[in-house]
């Protein structure tokens, strides 16, 4: 049975919310929530009863933050600034500048890899649906971006290995 | 590092979903992908669930019907591009204030009746014609809507009334002149009827 979409927004937006922010940063996060849930509220009564709500959600982030990563591309360019350069990266509540700072320098593929994995929890095989390209590539873009963030951002936790 | 999700969270998450919710559900009414729109209020008979579609008020639910489960049934019976979005509610609910607080005697509402069909939905369409204060027993409806002989389906007519209160099936009783059954219980069918007595 297909439950309402409010309880999709209930339980997800949260997770959702995150992914965003680490893929596109703060300051977009909003804008790419919002535009992920009505597109999702769009096609929900379209959605396989069985299917996992959460990677189907994260699918659609996916798409939404391609699309806000493009317009930034085309936006000129600040003077002294290249396209590929940290985000802005404003900070949610009292969290940690320097966290963020740190996401905001992975490559594009590595700060998605590692928010559709250890934000959304989904598995690599998902994560390489969403991505393109072998489920070893995104096990790899994860472990790269995780590996890059410790060394980055020093204060992360060291505790144990990533899974 | 231990990356659990909680590590890109902020204190200020459960602060911006409330204000993202609020604005998906206006962007979902602007696009027209809002199919129903729900809230609760308190109310002298306990929270009551009200919810609508784009055609008007199509359900209205006692707490004791378990809000989860009426969810549940309007998203598999009309659609299940359900939000919680008060705005679509606020006349229904104004109204319902004003009737508790006795400065309303009948509801100026658009409904929407899908939820209930044939004989059923003929029934509920009628029951406004009892006027605030009074009451009709279950034979003197059946003959209201032309068939005498259809006390029983009356009485499950009234017991499946989808819009309790705006329809007042609480004005139908027992030839004996006790209160019968009621979707919200006898307790909140007798609160009714003393609210209008007054």
């Amino acid at each position: 049975m297909k439950q309402p979409f409010e309880q999709v927004v209930e339980q997800h937006g949260g997770t959702v919310l995150r992914v965003c922010r680490v893929v596109l940063g703060v300051h977009d996060a909003e804008d790419a929530w919002s535009e992920t849930f009505l597109a999702a509220m769009r096609a929900y009564p379209g959605l396989p009863e069985d299917a996992n709500a959460e990677a189907w959600l994260v699918t659609i982030a996916h798409r939404k933050a391609i699309d806000v990563l493009r317009a930034r591309k085309r936006q000129p360019a600040p003077v002294g600034k290249i396209p590929e350069a940290p985000t802005e990266l404003g900070v949610p509540g009292a969290g940690d500048g320097d966290l963020w700072q740190a996401v905001g320098a992975l490559p594009e593929k590595q700060r998605q890899a590692v928010a559709y994995h250890y934000v959304a929890g989904l598995a690599y095989a998902e994560i390489a649906g969403i991505l393109g390209g072998s489920t070893d590539a995104a096990r790899r873009a994860a472990a790269d971006g995780i590996k890059n963030l410790r060394k980055n951002y020093p204060g992360a936790a060291t505790k144990g290995t990533p899974s | 590092m231990n990356t659990s999700p909680d590590y890109f969270a902020s204190p200020a998450d459960p602060e911006t979903l409330s204000r993202l919710r609020h604005r998906l559900g206006l962007a979902a009414e602007a696009e027209g992908l809002l199919d129903v729109a729900y809230t609760t209020i308190e109310s002298p008979v306990g929270t009551l669930l009200l919810a609508a579609t784009p055609k008007g008020l199509v359900r209205v639910a006692y707490d004791t019907e378990d809000h989860d489960r009426v969810l549940s049934t309007l998203s598999q019976r009309l659609s299940p591009r359900v939000l919680r979005a008060p705005r679509r509610l606020d006349a229904a609910a104004r109204e319902l204030d004003e009737y508790f607080g006795r400065q309303r005697r009948a509801f100026d509402l658009p409904l929407d009746l899908s939820l209930s069909s044939g004989f059923r939905q003929l029934v509920q369409r009628h029951l406004p014609e009892i006027g605030y204060g009074q009451t009709r027993t279950y034979r003197q409806v059946a003959e209201l809507v032309g068939n005498p002989k259809a006390v029983r389906a009356v009485g499950t007519a009234c017991a499946t009334n989808p819009l309790p209160v705006v329809v007042p099936c609480h004005r139908v009783l027992r030839a004996d002149g006790t209160p019968g059954g009621y979707v919200g219980g006898p307790a909140a069918k007798l609160a009714l009827l003393t609210l209008e007595a007054a």
